[in-house]
C-alpha cells in the first residue's frame, strides 16, 4: 500500500501506459477454451459419480449388468480408432506449425475418418445391445450406463462436426487469427474426449467385464 | 424409447391444447390482460417515439459490457419483482387459510385460502427459482459485468459475443418460466425438486419440463458468463494491474465464477437425467427399477451449494468496495478478505450434505459435513472483522449505499449465527423442513440483496453520469428493512413453533398471528417496492442536479472511477498504468487524479450483432418445444441454433478502429461535459437530452470508414 509518506517523483510516475499492445488474443481464447474442459470435465465427472452411485448388484434391477455385455475387445477398436484419430489431428497441428495447408486438411480429413470409424463402431455396439432387449428402460444401471457412453458419443458427434467446419474454413479461408486459435481449441476438444474414452473404457467396459 | 404421455398429444402441437391456457383463473386471466395491455402501451410508445431502431442498434445488438450489464440488472429487477408477487402470494395465502376450519374462497376453488395446493405449490417453486437463479444471480452477474472490466483497466470482457450470449440465453430462461405463467403449468415440487415426485408417473404435466429447460438455459448462460469472467480477468489486467492489486470485489468475482464454471455442469447433468427419466423412460430417479432417489438429491446439492456461494461471495465483494469508500480508509486486512473469500469457495464444495443431514448417512459422515458447515464461519467472520476494522476510527459518510451495506452485515451476522445452529445435525433434525431454516437462508438471501442495492446506488452514478436520491435510497432502506423484520422474525418464531416449509393450510389458529404480523411487513414491502420507482423517477428527473464527475464520491478507491462518470464505450481513453492497490485513492493522494493522456492510440473494438439474439431465441423455442414434446420444433430450433453458430464462426467479426485522433476528440468532449465543481454544473448535452443512456457508440463518418468487412 502506499501513503502519502512515500515520495512519488511525478515526472517519473507512469500514468498511462504507452506500450501496452491489449491482450494476447489467441492466448486468451486458448485459457477461455481451457475453462470450457474444465467445466466439461465436470460434467463427466457428475456422470461418472452417477454411474459409481448406479452400478451396484441392485441397481440392473431384474436385468443384465455389465459383466454379461460388454465387449472389451470389441471396444478396444474404438479405443484405437479414437486414438489415431488424436495422433492425425496432431500431426496436422505439426503442419499448422510449417504454414502447410495441405497437410492440415489431410491431418482434419484423417482424424474426420477415424473419429468416424469410431462413431459407426459405437452404433453398431448400441445396435446390438438393443436388439438383445438391453436398453436404458430396463434398470438404472443400464441407464446410466447408456448415458455415459452416449454422452461421450455425442461429445464425438459434435467434434466430427467442429472437425468439417475447420475443413471448410481452413480451405476457404486460410490460416487466419480466428482459424488458428480454433484449430488448437479443437486439438483440446478432441484430446480431452479421448481422456474422457480411457476412463469410460476403464471403468465401464474393463470393470464392467471383470466384475 | 420415448415416454408415452398421459393425455392427447398431436404430432403438430404435440401437448399443446387450448384447455392448456387457464382464462378460466380468476388470477391468472386478469394478469394476463393486464400485461397484453401493458405490453401494448409499452410497444406504441416505443413506436411512437421511434426508439426501435435505437433499441435495436445500442441494446439488443450490443456487445459492450457494460450495456449488458445493465440488461441483466434490469432483467434482474424484473424478475425480483415477479418473484416478490409470489411471495406476496404464499404469505396471503397463509394468513387466509391459517386455523382449522373450511375457509376457502369457494370462486377460486380453494378449500382454505384463496389458492389450490397445486397453484400453490407452482408459487413456492417458481418463487424459489425465481429468487436465486433469475433475480440474483443476474443482478450480481450484471454487476460483475459492468464492474469487473472497469477495475482491471480492460476494453471489454474478453469474448464480448460470448458475454451477449450469455445474456440472452439467461434471457431465454426467463422468458420460459413466465411463460409458463399463461401456457400450461409450472413444477410444483419446490425449486430444487423432490425424487421421485418429478417422475411422470407422478408429475404428468408439462410442469415439471418447464422447470427442467429453464434451469438447463440459465445454467448454460451463467456457465458460458463465468468462463468469460475468468478468461478476463486472468488475460486482461491492465499492466502494473497485479494480482496483489487486483481489487476485492474483482477477487469475489473470480472466486464466484470458479465456483460457477465448476459446479453449473453438476445441475446441468442431475437435470439433464430427470429429463432422460421424462422423455427417455430410464430410471435413475425412479422409486424401483435400481433407480436411486437420493442421486439426484445430491447430484442437486453438489450444485446447490456451491451456488449459494456464488451469488453471496460478489455480494461480499460489493461490501468489500462500498464501505472503504464510505470509511475514507483502505480496505482493512486485503490479503485475508481474498483469502477469506477462497476458503468460502473451497469449503462450498463439500457441504452439500447439510441440505439433506436427515437422510440418515450415519454418525461418521454427518459430523464431516457439519464441522465443514461450521468451518465456512471461520473466514466469513473474518470477513466480518475486516469490514468492522475497516470502518473503525474512518471517517463515516452515512450514505444511502452505506446504509445498505451495514443492514447488509446485520443480516449476514443473523443468518450466519442461525446458520452455525443448523449445521449441528442434532439442532438440523429438529427444524428440517421447518421456517425456521426458510427464515434462516432469507437472511442470507436478503444480505445479498441489500449488497445489490446498495451497489446499484454505489455504481449508479459510474454508468449513468448521475447520483442517485440519496432521500428516497434512505426512505426506501428503512421501509425494506421494517418489512425484512416484520416477515422474518416471526418466521423464525413460526419455525420454533413447527410451522413447516411450504404449508398451503397451516392449520394450528395459534399461528394467526404472526401470519398477521407478517402480512403486514409484506404489505411494508410493498411500500419499499413504490420507493424504489419514486427514487428512480426522482433521479432521473433531477439528474442535472447530481451530474457526477469521474469520481463520483469524491472517496472512492478502486480503479473504476479512474474513467470518466458516464464511462465512454471505450472503457478507457489510454489504458492506466497500475502504480497502486487502491489506484485511484493513490492517485487522489498524489495530486495525479486530474492528469489526463497527453496523447491517444487507436482503439480496436468489436461490432454489434444479433446473432446472440437469434441464438437466444432459438433456444427460447427450444425449450418451449421440448416442453410440450413438439418434436418437429425442438429439430428445427436445435439444427437453426447450430446454424447459426457455424455462420457466426465462418463471418467471424474483424471489429472496427478508432483513431487516436478520434479519441482525443472524444475525450475531449468526455471532459467538457464532465462537471469541474462536482456536481453543480448543469452538463453540455449527452445525457441530459432526453435518453437517460449517457454514453453512446457514436462515431464520426470517417472513422466509420476503417470498420472491416460489416459482420452483420
Amino acid at each position: 500500500m502506499s501513503s502519502s509518506e512515500t515520495v512519488v517523483d511525478p515526472d517519473k510516475v507512469r500514468l498511462w501506459s504507452e506500450d501496452y499492445e491489449g491482450h494476447d488474443v489467441i492466448s486468451t481464447r486458448t485459457f477461455g477454451f481451457w475453462m470450457y474442459v474444465l467445466s466439461d470435465a465436470m460434467l463427466f465427472a457428475t456422470l461418472f459419480a452417477a454411474y459409481g452411485v448406479l452400478s451396484y448388484p441392485h441397481s440392473y434391477y431384474t436385468g443384465p449388468t455389465p459383466a454379461q455385455f460388454v465387449a472389451p475387445w470389441y471396444t478396444f477398436v474404438q479405443t484405437m480408432a479414437l486414438f489415431l484419430s488424436v495422433l492425425v489431428y496432431g500431426w496436422a497441428m505439426a503442419s499448422l506449425k510449417d504454414g502447410n495447408k495441405s497437410g492440415v486438411i489431410n491431418g482434419l480429413l484423417g482424424a474426420l475418418v477415424l473419429g468416424i470409424l469410431f462413431l459407426a463402431l459405437d452404433i453398431h455396439d448400441v445396435m446390438r445391445l438393443v436388439a438383445a432387449g438391453i436398453t436404458p428402460e430396463v434398470s438404472g444401471g443400464l441407464s446410466a450406463f447408456y448415458c455415459l457412453t452416449q454422452v461421450h458419443a455425442a461429445h464425438i458427434f459434435a467434434g466430427l462436426i467442429w472437425i468439417i467446419v475447420m475443413l471448410w474454413q481452413v480451405a476457404r479461408k486460410g490460416f487466419t487469427e480466428d482459424v488458428v486459435g480454433r484449430l488448437i481449441s479443437l486439438r483440446m476438444f478432441w484430446q480431452f474426449q479421448a481422456v474422457m474414452w480411457v476412463f469410460i473404457y476403464v471403468f465401464v467396459y474393463l470393470w464392467g467385464y471383470m466384475s | 424409447m420415448l415416454v408415452h404421455v398421459p393425455g392427447p398429444w398431436s404430432p403438430l402441437l404435440g401437448r399443446l391444447a387450448l384447455s392448456e391456457i387457464p382464462y378460466k383463473n380468476l388470477i391468472l386471466a386478469p394478469l394476463f390482460v393486464l400485461i397484453v395491455l401493458v405490453g401494448l402501451a409499452l410497444v406504441g410508445w416505443i413506436t411512437k417515439r421511434g426508439l426501435w431502431g435505437y433499441l435495436w442498434r445500442e441494446w439488443f445488438t450490443t456487445v459492450d459490457h457494460k450495456k449488458l450489464g445493465i440488461m441483466y440488472i434490469f432483467l434482474g429487477l424484473v424478475m425480483l419483482f415477479r418473484g416478490f408477487i409470489d411471495g406476496l402470494m404464499i404469505r396471503t395465502q397463509q394468513m387466509l387459510a391459517v386455523g382449522p376450519g373450511d375457509n376457502g374462497i369457494k370462486a377460486m376453488g380453494a378449500i382454505h385460502g384463496y389458492l389450490t395446493p397445486f397453484h400453490f405449490g407452482q408459487i413456492y417453486s417458481a418463487h424459489g427459482l425465481i429468487m436465486i437463479l433469475l433475480a440474483a444471480t443476474p443482478l450480481l452477474v450484471g454487476l460483475m459485468n459492468i464492474i469487473v472490466p472497469l477495475q482491471i483497466g480492460a476494453r471489454d470482457m474478453a469474448f464480448p459475443y460470448l458475454n451477449a450470449l450469455g445474456f440472452w440465453i439467461t434471457a431465454a430462461g426467463a422468458a420460459l418460466i413466465m411463460i409458463s405463467l399463461f401456457v400450461g403449468d409450472f413444477s410444483h415440487n419446490g425449486w430444487f425438486g423432490y425424487a421421485p415426485i418429478f417422475e411422470m408417473s407422478y408429475s404428468p404435466g408439462v410442469g415439471v419440463d418447464y422447470w427442467i429447460w429453464t434451469l438447463e438455459l440459465i445454467a448454460l448462460g451463467t456457465t458460458l458468463g463465468s468462463i468469460n469472467f475468468l478468461a478476463t480477468v486472468v488475460k486482461m489486467r491492465a499492466p502494473g494491474m497485479t494480482w496483489g492489486r487486483l481489487p476485492v470485489f474483482t477477487w469475489s468475482a473470480v472466486s464466484a465464477n470458479i465456483i460457477a464454471l465448476t459446479s453449473f455442469p453438476c445441475l446441468q447433468v442431475a437435470l439433464a437425467l430427470v429429463g432422460a427419466d421424462r422423455y427417455l423412460g430410464t430410471h435413475f430417479f425412479t422409486a424401483g427399477f435400481g433407480g436411486n432417489l437420493m442421486l439426484y438429491t445430491n447430484l442437486f446439492w453438489l450444485w446447490g451449494h456451491p451456488e449459494v456461494y456464488f451469488v453471496i461471495l460478489p455480494a461480499f465483494g460489493m461490501l468489500g468496495e462500498i464501505i472503504p469508500t464510505f470509511s475514507e480508509k483502505p480496505l482493512f486486512g486485503y490479503v485475508a478478505m481474498v483469502l477469506a473469500t477462497f476458503a468460502i469457495a473451497g469449503v462450498s464444495w463439500i457441504v452439500w450434505l447439510h441440505h439433506f443431514f436427515t437422510m440418515g448417512m450415519g454418525p461418521y459422515v454427518s459430523t464431516e459435513f457439519s464441522v465443514a458447515t461450521m468451518l465456512v464461519g471461520i473466514p466469513t467472520g473474518v470477513k466480518v472483522f475486516n469490514w468492522a476494522f475497516t470502518m473503525y476510527r474512518g471517517r463515516i459518510s452515512y450514505t444511502a449505499a452505506m446504509h445498505w451495506a451495514l443492514g447488509a452485515l446485520f443480516l449476514l451476522l443473523i443468518g450466519g449465527l442461525t446458520g452455525m445452529m443448523l449445521s449441528i445435525p442434532a439442532i438440523n433434525y429438529m427444524v428440517h423442513n421447518s421456517v425456521f431454516v426458510v427464515a434462516h437462508f432469507h437472511m442470507m438471501l436478503l444480505c445479498i440483496v441489500y449488497a445489490v442495492f446498495g451497489a446499484v446506488i454505489y455504481w449508479w452514478p459510474k454508468v449513468f453520469g448521475f447520483r442517485l436520491n440519496e432521500a428516497w435510497g434512505k426512505i426506501m432502506f428503512w421501509l425494506f428493512s421494517a418489512g425484512t423484520a416484520l416477515v422474518f422474525i416471526p418466521m423464525f418464531m413460526l419455525g420454533f413453533m413447527g410451522e413447516t416449509r411450504r404449508l398451503d393450510w397451516p392449520f394450528d389458529p395459534h399461528w394467526a398471528g404472526l401470519f398477521d404480523v407478517q402480512e403486514f411487513g409484506i404489505a411494508i414491502y410493498v411500500l419499499s417496492v413504490v420507493s424504489f420507482v419514486v427514487l428512480l423517477f426522482v433521479s432521473i428527473r433531477d439528474r442535472a442536479k447530481e451530474r457526477v464527475g469521474a469520481d463520483a464520491w469524491g472517496t472512492s478507491r478502486s480503479l473504476e472511477w479512474l474513467t470518466d462518470s458516464p464511462v465512454p464505450f471505450y472503457n478507457f481513453a489510454m489504458v492506466p498504468e497500475i502504480n497502486a492497490r487502491d489506484e485511484v485513492a493513490w492517485r487522489r493522494e498524489h495530486g495525479f487524479l486530474d492528469i489526463r493522456p497527453d496523447h491517444y492510440k487507436a482503439i480496436h473494438m468489436p461490432n454489434n450483432t444479433p446473432v446472440a439474439l437469434y441464438i437466444g431465441a432459438t433456444l427460447f423455442l427450444l425449450g418451449f418445444a421440448l416442453t410440450w414434446r413438439i418434436w418437429w420444433l425442438s429439430g428445427i430450433a436445435l439444427l437453426a441454433t447450430v446454424a447459426l453458430m457455424i455462420w457466426r464462426s465462418a463471418k467471424g467479426d474483424p471489429g472496427y478502429v478508432i483513431s487516436a485522433e478520434e479519441i482525443a476528440r472524444l475525450d475531449r468532449e468526455a471532459r467538457q461535459k464532465m462537471p469541474v465543481d462536482g456536481g453543480d454544473t448543469v452538463p453540455v448535452g449527452g445525457f441530459a437530452g432526453g435518453q437517460i443512456m449517457a454514453y453512446s457508440r457514436e462515431v464520426s463518418d470517417q472513422d466509420r470508414s476503417h470498420r472491416g468487412p460489416k459482420s452483420w
